[in-house]
């Protein structure tokens, strides 16, 4: 296994590294973002914060692919070349209905598999699925409905979903919306631990501050284009975050 | 053909003496898979206004049909209902409205585009009464042989798609992180959708149409686990419906498709009652 080694910001020489330049999204005449710069590291956990409205969701879909934009959006590997960014992503949940009629194990045949899940499975795809699950400690879960989960477990269904296959960059909208404060210490332990494993980093987008310190590597504070970013001590104690929250009448966790 | 009716000479029953319910009782067998099958995507993505809006334009398109003088305006029927499918998913991709808002326009505009075409001139809407109310017993061999055609069409994409359909079904986003073309998925399948209830609203009827594309599957949803439960039981459910409501039919001389959805309902109350013991 790689060792985990912080690598300072802005250097992307033999590192693999996500690059994001001059990415300005336009919706009319109005701006959603403007000249965005952001680098991202291999083992690097990065948050993203900001007022509501602030465009981190556009940043989020132009990464994904779903949003059109200006600029670039390149990923090169450890050698510096360029490859296909495979993207592991974990949607703001709740987001399934209730009734839905399928279970955990549907889900990640749906996604991963070939054979109609409809049709049901054969052994190999339920103890593949459960290696996945085992990863987030969730195999109790894979015949669950996944409109009977709980907030955390449905967070840790998703998270297993997205790590199969192993991707580059694991986005997450707002995981600790929802969650409960151990659900989110046993969450971020969780997710600390996986990009530590498996050498990859993790964006999250997030309105609670109590976790950054002691988890993230660098926090992104953003309202349209870049205001702020660097360690989270830096950015929680900037003027430029006590504008963006203070100000907006937003209160800080 | 002859190989069906000589299975059903062969079961020696009463109300299978005469060819067109030989046919009736075929059409039901090809068209209860279909409905079973399209009824759990239908349901799972939240589309069954949608279905209904399609049956309405394949309304307006036999009336057009009709006004053009075609012989066989169910053809033009099936190709507005595509036309008006895909044009709705257009115009949802490309407006920030709700889709319920825009099927809502879609469906009154086809119904009002119908009704002016047909009573166009004081003509009468009577000869339209057939598809309001359909009649499983007019199916006629050939008409059957498409609806086979068509069922295997739809088990084709069943078996490539299914998956696909299911996760742009129950979380669209996640379905297009994982690269899944969540456009084009939506786009076969409302022609899909479109094919299979225009075909049908001749024999089944226009106003209970819908009923069949949703209570088979928004029934099994009280009590299925998984997918697999959920297909089982909404085809089996809607096959089982589907000869009890034509037997129905036959003694009581009522209209097939109606005593179809009314065992469909009471499957649903069944269900229903069931869920709070199963959950």
């Amino acid at each position: 296994m790689i060792p985990y080694i912080r690598k300072p910001a802005g250097d992307c020489e033999h590192a693999c590294c996500l690059k994001i330049e001059h990415l300005s999204v336009r919706m009319g005449q109005e701006a959603i973002l403007e000249d965005v710069n952001l680098h991202m590291h291999c083992g690097q956990m990065v948050a993203l914060i900001g007022p509501n409205g602030a465009g981190k969701s556009t940043l989020i879909r132009s990464i994904l692919g779903q949003q059109e934009y200006e600029g670039a959006i390149s990923f090169h590997d450890e050698g510096g070349k360029n490859t296909r960014l495979r993207i592991g992503y974990v949607p703001q949940s709740p987001a399934f209905d209730r009734g839905d009629p399928v279970s955990v194990l549907d889900l990640f045949a749906c996604c991963i598999g070939r054979r109609p899940a409809f049709l049901g499975f054969r052994r190999p795809m339920r103890e593949k699925v459960l290696r996945c699950l085992a990863n987030v400690r969730g195999e109790a879960l894979i015949d669950k409905r996944i409109g009977a989960l709980s907030g955390g477990e449905l967070q840790r269904v998703l998270l297993a979903l997205a790590l199969e296959p192993i991707p580059n960059i694991l986005i997450l909208d707002e995981p600790l919306s929802g969650v409960d404060v151990e659900g989110m210490e046993t969450l971020m332990q969780m997710l600390d631990e996986i990009r530590r494993r498996f050498d990859l980093s993790i964006l999250m987008t997030t309105h609670d501050f109590s976790m950054l310190e002691r988890y993230c590597d660098r926090v992104v504070l953003m309202q349209s284009r870049i205001l702020r970013q660097g360690t989270p001590l830096d950015v929680l104690n900037s003027d430029e975050f006590a504008a963006a929250f203070h100000m907006g009448g937003g209160a800080r966790a | 053909m002859s190989v069906w009716y000589a299975i059903c000479d062969s079961l020696h029953l009463e109300f299978l003496s005469m060819t067109f319910m030989k046919n009736a009782l075929l059409a039901v067998l090809l068209l209860a898979p279909l409905f079973g099958l399209l009824s759990t995507m239908i349901v799972t993505g939240k589309m069954s206004f949608f279905s209904d809006a399609l049956g309405h334009s394949g309304f307006t398109g036999v009336a057009i049909g009709a006004l053009c003088g075609a012989v066989q305006p169910i053809r033009f029927a099936v190709a507005l209902a595509v036309v008006f499918a895909l044009l709705f998913s257009y115009v949802r991709s490309r407006s920030s409205q709700s889709a319920d808002t825009i099927i809502g326009v879609f469906s009154s505009t086809a119904v009002a585009l119908g009704i002016f075409i047909v009573t166009l001139g004081g003509r009468s809407f009577t000869k339209f009464n057939r598809y309001l109310i359909g009649d499983i017993l007019s199916v006629t061999g050939q008409e059957l042989g498409l609806l086979a055609l068509v069922l295997v069409g739809v088990v084709i994409l069943w078996i490539f798609c299914s998956n696909h359909l299911i996760l742009t079904a129950v979380h669209p986003q996640l379905a297009s992180s994982r690269g899944v073309d969540t456009r084009r998925n939506e786009r076969l399948f409302s022609v899909a959708i479109a094919v299979v209830v225009t075909l049908a609203m001749g024999w089944v009827g226009l106003m209970v149409i819908n009923s069949l594309l949703i209570l088979p599957a928004a029934a099994s949803r009280n009590i299925a686990r998984n997918l697999r439960s959920y297909h089982a039981l909404s085809v089996l459910s809607a096959l089982v419906c589907g000869i009890l409501g034509l037997v129905t039919a036959y003694r009581l001389g009522c209209s097939a498709g109606a005593a179809i959805s009314l065992y469909l309902a009471v499957y649903f109350a069944a269900t229903f009652a069931l869920r709070r013991v199963s959950r």
